[in-house]
């Protein structure tokens, strides 16, 4: 397993006239899940088949374990894939496309059988292991390509394009907790590349949020969801984002549509001049009052969505519909009136898109 | 629930059904009409059952061309199935260099037939043809003229030269239909280049193979232009194959009875080996279908 660290990798893709990949610093540790997480076409893929080899990149260089690869093929990165959809040898068995990458490294035959064994045990494959593998379904076979991916021991990093894509509902639940799983027994460095925020949150260690070939922002869920860098990030991570309304500063205190409100103490202090300002409170943290708060914006309910277990109700501030959850107690009806209140310590400040701090 | 029938759709089959008639029962029923009978006038003729199929079954020379034309069309798909493969899978993917390659290889598919034939006629002469020429003045002793084997590897040489192309542009397409994400796939798996073809390109390529063999095989079974314009046939028997035997007994000798009972039997030899190399090659894709999917 392996550090891999990237150097202001860069990629521009023959005849288009836009970088796909905009020069990055990365640096993934040791034995750690990265998540690359944005919305399509952000980059993130280009991203890992530069990490592969798969891609050259256009700049920058790419190290494991500070050993420049940048020249070298896919064959002897020695690394792991697996792909968006499942890639299996038709004319072999499970058991034999589970062995191909050891024995294309001429492995001995003992430890193929052994190895093969476990991960097919791992994945539920044992019963399928003399089948051809184009007869299985669309799951199983992502599974066949899955372990074909983890059937290595000794590779520098393990990287997966979007892997749970074609397997549907119950099985793409046990397959994240298999992944997990792998990554406590063997700790290997994983990249996992993904659009899905629920899936970055709960596989990876790490998130980093990716929009329009360039990094946002790298840090734990719980980083992105507290503390966004920037307001993608903001509204892009959480169900639904962030609350981002323009605002503006006034003694130390942020005005919004005529109301002032309270900051975390010394944010105000730290706002660079002369750039537009926005603030933003997510849906969880600001709260709703049907009795008058003294200084709290007074709002109209404008619409309430029940998702079961929570509601998400909507009330306007300064021409903006500004979203609170509330996951108990009573919900108010639209066209109520009710005082919105955000807690200072939960308000963030962005000036010009990026985070104050 | 009963689906409704309408006796008059059978109308929108006539027409298909007349065409056929025409173009090919009724000739056939002719040739089937000649093969059991002895016609010297259309109010003499004389039923004679199996006689004229019994006949050329034991006919020599016919064995003789058969035992020819097997070998024959075994040597052409033996050299033309893995030279169009190789020459597919050492062609560029994509840019102009690759249509280029395309146009060239492609070429003699689209000289006509006898035309092939004139220009292997001149090419392999050894007073004015390149190719014959050449050989000779290696210091071979080559003449397709009068040298059976000589004539025998021109016939071919010229049918390699000729149809491996289609079997390069029948592979090259299939090449081309394999989506990349399976060499990336290899590429991680780190497969050697053999690896790759063996066990990615080979398999997705079995069904245009198989069309590359029926297509061969029938095309070098039946084949007439080209040895009849270059050899016509000699010297003595040595390129002489069943069709132009055919023609030599329907034409030539004008020995309906035999050729027409002759022709049936080429038709069914054709029809049962096509049956036979479609089903051994289509084997395993047809084992796949009939079996239940597995579990998720």
């Amino acid at each position: 397993m392996a550090r891999i660290e990237l150097k202001g990798l860069g990629h521009r893709y023959a005849g288009a006239d836009e970088d796909a990949l905009r020069p990055t610093d990365l640096v993934c540790e040791h034995g750690e899940t990265y998540a690359l997480l944005g919305p399509s076409g952000c980059g993130k893929t280009t991203l890992l088949n530069a990490i592969s080899g798969l891609i050259e990149p256009t700049s920058g260089r790419i190290r494991f374990d500070g050993i420049d690869v940048t020249e070298r093929a896919t064959r002897e990165r020695n690394v792991a894939q697996v792909f968006q959809f499942p890639i299996i040898y038709d004319t072999m068995s499970v058991f034999d496309n589970l062995a191909f990458p050891l024995r294309n490294r001429g492995l001995a035959a003992a430890a193929v059988e052994r190895r093969v064994r476990e991960i097919a045990v791992f994945l539920d494959l044992e019963a399928d292991l003399a089948r051809r593998a184009r007869r299985l379904s669309a799951g199983a076979k992502q599974r066949v390509s899955l372990g074909r991916g983890l059937v290595r021991e000794d590779v520098a990093a393990i990287l997966l394009d979007e892997p749970l894509t074609v397997v549907d509902g119950q099985s793409k639940g046990n397959l994240r907790r298999k992944l997990r799983e792998v990554h406590s027994k063997l700790r290997p460095t994983v990249v996992y590349v993904t659009h899905d925020q629920s899936e970055a949150l709960t596989v990876a260690d790490r998130v980093v949020v990716m929009n329009a070939g360039r990094i946002v922002q790298v840090g734990t869920p719980r980083e992105l969801f507290e503390n966004p860098a920037h307001t993608f990030v903001a509204r892009f991570i959480g169900n639904p984002g962030m609350n981002l309304v323009a605002c503006e500063l006034e003694d130390g205190r942020a005005r919004v549509g005529g109301w002032h409100l309270d900051l975390p103490a010394g944010l105000a202090a730290a706002v660079p001049n002369g750039q537009p300002l926005t603030l933003g409170v997510r849906p969880e943290r600001a709260r709703l009052s049907r009795t008058e708060v003294r200084g709290a914006p007074r709002t109209k309910v404008t619409r309430v969505e029940d998702f079961g277990r929570h509601h998400i109700v909507s009330v306007r501030l300064a021409e903006v519909l500004f979203k609170v959850k509330l996951d108990d107690g009573p919900v108010p009806a639209i066209g109520d009136t009710s005082w919105l209140t955000l807690p200072p310590a939960n308000v963030r400040l962005f000036a010009a898109e990026h985070a104050v701090s | 629930m009963e689906k409704p029938r309408n006796e008059r759709a059978w109308l929108l089959v006539l027409p298909v059904c007349l065409i056929v008639a025409f173009s090919a029962i009724l000739p056939l029923m002719t040739v089937v009409n000649y093969s059991v009978q002895d016609i010297v006038s259309p109010e003499q003729r004389v039923f004679v059952g199996w006689e004229w199929f019994k006949d050329i079954l034991r006919d020599p020379e016919l064995q003789a061309a058969f035992v020819r034309q097997l070998v024959f069309s075994a040597t052409v798909l033996a050299i033309e199935l893995p030279l169009g493969l190789s020459i597919a899978l050492c062609m560029p993917r994509s840019g102009w260099r690759a249509s280029l390659i395309t146009v060239l290889v492609g070429m003699p598919l689209l000289i006509p037939w006898n035309v092939v034939g004139t220009i292997w006629q001149v090419f392999a002469r050894t007073d004015i043809g390149l190719g014959g020429a050449a050989l000779h003045g290696l210091g071979l002793d080559y003449n397709y003229a009068s040298h059976s084997l000589d004539a025998w590897l021109t016939v071919v040489a010229m049918d390699v030269w000729h149809w491996t192309p289609l079997v390069v542009l029948l592979c090259y397409g299939g090449l081309r239909a394999i989506p990349e994400a399976y060499y990336r796939a290899a590429a991680i798996d780190g497969a050697s280049r053999w690896a790759t073809f063996r066990h990615i390109e080979l398999p997705k390529l079995t069904g245009v193979l198989t069309i590359g063999v029926l297509l061969r095989f029938m095309d070098s079974f039946v084949i007439y232009t080209e040895p009849f314009v270059l050899t016509g046939g000699g010297p003595g028997n040595s390129t002489t194959f069943l069709s132009q035997h055919l023609s030599t007994m329907a034409v030539g000798q004008f020995d309906l009875g035999r050729a027409a009972a002759f022709s049936l039997v080429y038709f069914l030899m054709i029809l049962v080996v096509c049956y036979v190399f479609y089903n051994l090659m289509t084997r395993g894709e047809r084992d796949d279908l009939a079996k239940p999917e597995g579990k998720v």
